[in-house]
């Protein structure tokens, strides 16, 4: 054998067994950690009932089989039952990730008729003050009620807790919560920076000895419930010095739609530039997924640079995040700078420096940028 | 929760749901937003586990199917799927 060094030759990717449908971007809620896109008013129709069973077919096809139907709020489709069902028929299992605003009762005994496997939870803290601040909205008590129907109607539990340093503090109480309303899984989920949340970065992101108590308080928990409740802890990457492996490398497992058709392997991939993300209106699935020039840009090694090209962990983690590099560095193929051999790692760590400092922008009364259909 | 003995009859978790997948050229097991692809032997002793058949009963079947002493192997994976909260006992 020669002793050759190269890259590894790009390799047909498997197919997308991940498929998320972003059905809209309309929320009643207007959360200040949102990843939509700020100009998400800007963008073009969402996809008719026929557009949406068609994505589910063609990428059933494909061998797809998660489903995550989220948006915005997929409660405000009034197709969804219908899009369950078809999804539901083809072999799907279905996610529905919701905020709980518009599911009545009615149409929770709907959706379980129509086959839906599943439904996340969203709350934005313990208390009703945070929750209906982070959201602007009033929504804790409906929340609550909704956490009930899906008790009633023998779903699993999961809920999903957006943390940052507003809530991050009440994480015992958050977990304690859950544990109420017999929650078999929360996601605590710290926010990653993109969309709203990179506009609120600031204002969101904690600091390290917040992050420490709540990984203590988190730890505290699970010893006690055991195995009764598993607890996801997605950690905020700003502090960390190893990226994570964003979507298993971009066009490997993950499609997401998103409501105007654009196809895209990662829900935040539309503020990358140059590339040409193809819509489900102009092609079918299949062709996106394995021809199309913007899914196979980032798949493989050829777009690596140093220090990611020849580095022992590319294999684990694919270079981290190309939106986070983007975002932070001014260029997609640049490691993502979380990564401590990253040229650009002094960034975050200045960012997560800041995040210490008592002079920080809650303090100096910087606005908190919700949510809504204003231009940015 | 009950523990697991030769009598208990395991059954796929509510919420959790095994199918073949052609794909994938495999059985994989599908819960909220998450999947495990199963190997043969998994796939063998999780599509036996329909509440009705006991463990014994589980164990009696493969180990003439494939001719060999599986009991101890089967134990520890139903503990370790049960552990997971793939399986649950039906009472």
């Amino acid at each position: 054998m020669s002793a050759q060094v190269e890259e590894a030759p790009p390799k047909r990717p498997g197919p997308p067994l991940w498929l998320l449908l972003e059905l809209t971007y309309r929320c009643p809620l207007h959360c200040a950690f949102c990843y939509n896109p700020t100009d998400f008013s800007g963008i073009g129709p969402e996809l008719d009932t026929a557009d949406w069973l068609r994505v589910l077919r063609e990428a059933r096809a494909l061998g797809a089989v998660q489903l995550g139907l989220s948006g915005g709020e997929p409660l405000a489709r009034e197709d969804l039952e219908s899009i369950v069902a078809q999804a539901h028929d083809l072999g799907f299992y279905t996610n529905l990730i919701t905020s709980g605003v518009g599911l009545t009762e009615g149409r929770l005994a709907a959706l379980k008729e129509a086959g839906l496997d599943h439904i996340q939870l969203s709350f934005q803290d313990s208390t009703r003050r945070i929750n209906d601040f982070l959201s602007s909205t009033r929504t804790f008590e409906l929340k609550s009620r909704v956490a009930a129907l899906i008790k009633k109607y023998r779903y699993p539990m999961v809920l999903n807790v957006v943390i940052h340093r507003l809530n991050i503090d009440h994480v015992e109480d958050i977990l304690a919560m859950a544990e109420r309303m017999g929650a078999e899984y929360v996601e605590l989920a710290n926010t990653q920076y993109y969309g709203w949340a990179w506009l609120n970065r600031a204002q969101l992101l904690p600091s390290r000895e917040q992050l420490r108590r709540a990984e203590d308080a988190t730890r505290r928990f699970r010893e006690r419930v055991g195995s009764r409740m598993r607890i996801f802890f997605v950690v905020p990457d700003y502090f960390e010095t190893r990226p994570k492996p964003c979507m298993n490398g971009l066009g490997q497992v993950f499609l997401a739609i998103a409501p105007d058709g654009l196809a895209l392997p990662c829900h935040a991939a539309r503020m990358l530039p140059g590339l040409a993300f193809p819509n489900v209106r102009d092609a079918d699935i299949g062709s996106i997924w394995y021809d199309s020039p913007a899914f196979n840009r980032y798949r493989g090694e050829a777009w690596m640079r140093d220090p990611c090209r020849g580095c022992p962990e590319r294999a684990r983690d694919f270079g981290g995040c190309r939106c986070q590099a983007y975002l932070l560095t001014g260029d997609a193929a640049n490691a993502d700078p979380v990564c401590d051999r990253s040229p650009y790692h002094h960034l975050v760590s200045a960012i997560a420096g800041t995040a210490e400092q008592a002079d920080h922008a809650v303090a100096r009364g910087q606005p908190l940028l919700f949510r809504d259909y204003r231009a940015r | 929760m009950t523990e697991l003995d030769v009598a208990s009859r395991p059954v796929i978790a509510r919420g959790t749901r095994l199918q073949w997948e052609g794909a994938q050229g495999a059985h994989v097991l599908l819960y909220p937003e998450g999947m495990v692809k199963l190997n043969a032997s998994a796939a063998a002793i999780l599509t036996r586990c329909d509440g009705a058949r006991t463990v014994a009963e589980v164990i009696g079947e493969l180990e003439r199917t494939y001719c060999a002493e599986l009991g101890k192997d089967v134990l520890a994976f139903l503990t370790l799927a049960l552990e997971r909260n793939w399986l649950e006992l039906r009472p």
